[in-house]
């Protein structure tokens, strides 16, 4: 048994070596998000009887759909506000980071022939995954630790030193959870990608489960991981037994993985790589045909994935419905906005944040592109008479397409939900032409990619960062009431409540001619500069 | 004819200069090989050539075009096999080889079969599962299943086993024979020797050599071993000896090219009995020069 695990401690502090900068970043990051964030809600939400009303609009299905169960409205303090409103996007920016990072130090180096090297040293059998597991479980704590002691030190009304343990626990478990259910998922499948995939894809699945369990079935949220841990009633209730489930969840699934981890040949995995055609296709003839095979599944998955989040989404609209008609608090106190505008902000601040998710294939796609580099497989592309903007130009003209496809799939996917459970929720064509409007705003930021693809490949992964400034400035500009130039700071912040708002087709040029002059300036600097490989 | 042609060539990245003024001069129906110690600017003159690089200053002339301006029209004559192969995970071997033979513009089904055979590869696994040796095959296979003028080679084998090498060298041997050039980066000497009809050498930058193998043999020294009736007095005193191993009856040196001449005739004073001399094999050559004690 000890043999197993023999220099676990010297790897991890490999792993450590590897992410000295990584890790504290997503820590302090992370800590840094939640303290600020718990610091403005005084101002925000002054005690009174404001609050309460703000309480009872929270309890608004459409917004727990998005943000959880809204416990403690009875007595709705800032701690009550705080996990309801925070708890689980940090959540589920913890299970991110815990993803990656389990990914890139096991099946990646794996598959990168890194775990060979490794193996050939006096190390056990399970060292390697063992010693990810340890670096992660570290950082989790630490983590938790932080946010426990940062929010414990503000001592905000109704956030006491029980609730902000609570609270980090919260967050440390749900990290150790996806850390152990990714390490099984890197076990199952051969390539990084394939288990990059199945975890985002699994917590893609636990984020969907416990949206529509939220709304209409306990049982469906508690078997959602993220749902599980929101149980817990963290400032509120504080119960042990939510929090106790998942940390035993991912003991069971760690101790899993290291026996499949055992069961199998290194570089091997439980579903097999199946023999592919030896011939290529009559698509495959040029850079374009490539990038579509390559992203043939990147397409798929993402379709398939964006429609179903729609389709979670459209089945609320019942239950929004419903609770407008039968709110009182709604009636009394808010009679200037008619049910079909409760419906219409939510579906606006949908439609919003379904371009933000319809934007990641599509910058996938045109990353792709410096990835390529990184590898040294554009070399052989640009050895063969290609030309180089039509190498770039085949990622870019995927990326643009994607993501009209991924617009017009998530808002047919909403449409059908909707239809599903109210009669005749909103027209399709105009939802369409709504979600139309935000191509051109997805397109700038495929722009800004190209950009700094042709001027600056070795910060093309701004972009993202871009992406997640988008994220916080229009999604929690809503909740925090952020500057508007913070907002305009994005392209999202120039787009009006869109399907409710007319657009002025001003600012759908404006944004599409930036769109294009951004792409226009990245295919100059793709064709005159040096590639690295 | 040259075919290729590069007039001293200057490649800098930041503060560091790679290639300082390099020139080489491929004819056709040539196998050039282009030896050097790793980092010496092997793989960035590859890449000026191919046109993914730009030559900080000089010229670099493939075909007689420019080979940053024209990159496009030039790669339609040539076929590129890199040092490290890195290949599309999640795409067969037989969907790469037919990619790349398509966006070159050819289509021989039976050649790529004939290859796919003599090189044993297995067409429908899917790269991610190849071996360094197996992607290198892939490259080869795409390589001389295109209509090329020029093949462009860097360190190719380094993956190959012995037998797979030798399918190599005759592929090599194939194309020059139909009159192509070769433009091969290697280490693997013995191959250079047996394949190359001339050779420069890189080191640091600068092509510190460059010639037909006898010509660049002709400028080191060569092994003598010599018996002689008396004893040769003062050996080591003669100009252009070296290394000199005196034993009884006899004596083992080295003899600089230029002096063999003026060597001989001193020795023979001494009645010559037995004599051995031996070139030096490109190994001693390549030794000599990067150990930069010329």
């Amino acid at each position: 048994m000890r043999q197993l695990f023999t220099n676990t401690t010297t790897l991890a502090g490999l792993v450590w070596r590897r992410d000295r900068i990584q890790i504290p970043i997503w820590v302090l990051s992370l800590v840094l998000f939640t303290v600020t964030i718990a610091a403005a809600f005084p101002a925000l939400y002054p005690p009174g009887p404001e609050r309460q009303i703000i309480a009872q609009t929270f309890t608004n299905p459409a917004l727990i759909s998005m943000l959880g169960p809204a416990y403690g409205i009875d007595n709705y303090h800032l701690g009550a506000i705080m996990a309801h409103q925070m708890l689980l996007f940090t959540m589920v920016a913890v299970a991110i980071m815990n993803i990656l990072l389990t990914i890139r130090h096991t099946r990646r180096d794996e598959e990168l022939g890194r775990i060979e090297v490794v193996q050939s040293l006096p190390v056990g059998r399970l060292s390697n995954a063992a010693s990810a597991m340890l670096v992660l479980s570290v950082t989790n704590v630490a983590i938790g630790l932080a946010c426990s002691i940062g929010l414990g030190f503000l001592g905000l009304e109704g956030m006491n030193w029980v609730g902000s343990v609570f609270y980090g626990a919260a967050l440390t478990v749900t990290g150790l959870f996806f850390a152990a259910s990714t390490l099984l998922f890197a076990q199952l499948t051969e390539t990084s990608r394939g288990a990059m995939a199945y975890s985002f894809g699994f917590l893609g699945l636990s984020y969907l489960l416990r949206a529509v369990g939220d709304i209409s079935s306990e049982a469906l949220s508690l078997i959602s991981p993220l749902g599980l841990v929101l149980r817990a009633q963290v400032y509120v209730n504080n119960y042990f037994w939510p929090l106790g489930l998942a940390l035993l969840g991912a003991v069971l699934l760690t101790v899993l993985a290291f026996r499949l981890n055992m069961a199998r040949d290194l570089e091997a995995g439980f579903v097999p790589a199946k023999p592919g055609p030896s011939q290529a296709s009559r698509f495959l003839e040029r850079p374009l045909g490539l990038v579509i095979r390559l992203e043939r599944t990147t397409i798929i998955g993402w379709t398939i994935g964006l429609f179903i989040l729609g389709a979670s989404y459209g089945s609320v609209f019942g239950d929004v419905d419903e609770f407008v008609k039968t709110s009182e608090l709604y009636q009394q106190f808010l009679p200037n906005i008619a049910g079909a505008t409760v419906i219409g902000q939510f579906v606006a601040m949908l439609f919003s944040l379904m371009a933000m998710m319809a934007a990641v294939p599509a910058l996938l796609i045109m990353l792709k592109l410096s990835a390529e580099e990184k590898v040294n497989r554009t070399e052989q592309l640009l050895a063969s008479p290609v030309p180089r903007i039509e190498l770039m130009g085949s990622f870019l003209g995927t990326a643009l397409v994607t993501a009209v496809i991924m617009q017009v799939v998530s808002v047919v996917g909403l449409w059908a939900g909707a239809s599903a459970v109210v009669e005749d929720p909103f027209s399709l064509g105009s939802a369409l032409k709504g979600a139309l409007v935000y191509v051109p705003v997805i397109w700038v930021l495929v722009g800004l990619a190209a950009l700094l693809i042709g001027f600056a490949p070795k910060v093309v992964n701004l972009t993202w960062l871009y992406l997640g400034y988008t994220f916080f400035a229009v999604y929690f500009g809503n909740l925090l009431k952020v500057p508007e130039w913070m907002r305009k700071l994005s392209p999202w912040g120039h787009i009006p409540n869109v399907p409710l708002e007319p657009v002025s087709p001003a600012t759908v040029f404006t944004t599409l001619a930036l769109s294009l002059a951004l792409m226009g300036l990245g295919l100059y600097g793709y064709k005159k500069r040096d590639i690295s490989g | 004819m040259a075919i290729l042609k590069v007039n001293n060539v200057t490649k800098r990245f930041g503060h560091f200069t790679a290639l300082d003024g390099i020139n080489l001069e491929v004819n056709q129906g040539e196998v050039y090989g282009f030896i050097g110690p790793n980092g010496a600017g092997k793989t960035t003159t590859i890449r000026i050539l191919l046109g993914i690089l730009q030559a900080t200053s000089g010229s670099a002339q493939i075909f007689g075009m420019d080979a940053w301006r024209d990159a496009v029209e030039i790669h339609k004559r040539i076929a590129y096999v890199p040092g490290e192969v890195s290949l599309w995970p999640n795409l067969t071997g037989g969907e790469v080889i037919d990619f790349f033979v398509k966006l070159r513009g050819a289509n021989h089904r039976s050649r790529r079969e004939e290859l796919i055979k003599r090189f044993d590869l297995d067409p429908t696994k899917k790269c991610s599962t190849y071996s360094k040796g197996n992607r290198q095959k892939v490259a080869l296979i795409a390589a001389f299943a295109s209509d090329a003028d020029l093949y462009i080679l860097d360190e190719p084998t380094s993956g190959l086993d012995p037998l797979m090498e030798l399918v190599f060298q005759e592929c090599v041997q194939e194309v020059k024979s139909q009159g192509k050039s070769v433009f091969l980066s290697s280490h693997i000497l013995s191959e250079v020797e047996k394949l190359c009809d001339r050779v420069s050498i890189i080191r640091q930058g600068k092509i510190i050599e460059s010639g037909t193998l006898r010509e660049l043999r002709h400028l080191t020294r060569t092994r003598v071993r010599v018996e002689t009736a008396q004893p040769i007095p003062n050996l080591r005193e003669v100009p252009g000896v070296h290394d000199v191993e005196e034993f009884s009856g006899g004596a083992a040196f080295q003899v600089d090219g230029e002096q063999m001449g003026e060597v001989m005739k001193h020795i023979s004073q001494f009645g010559i009995l037995a004599l051995e001399s031996s070139p030096p094999t490109l190994e001693e050559l390549f030794m000599h020069h990067y150990k930069g004690d010329l």
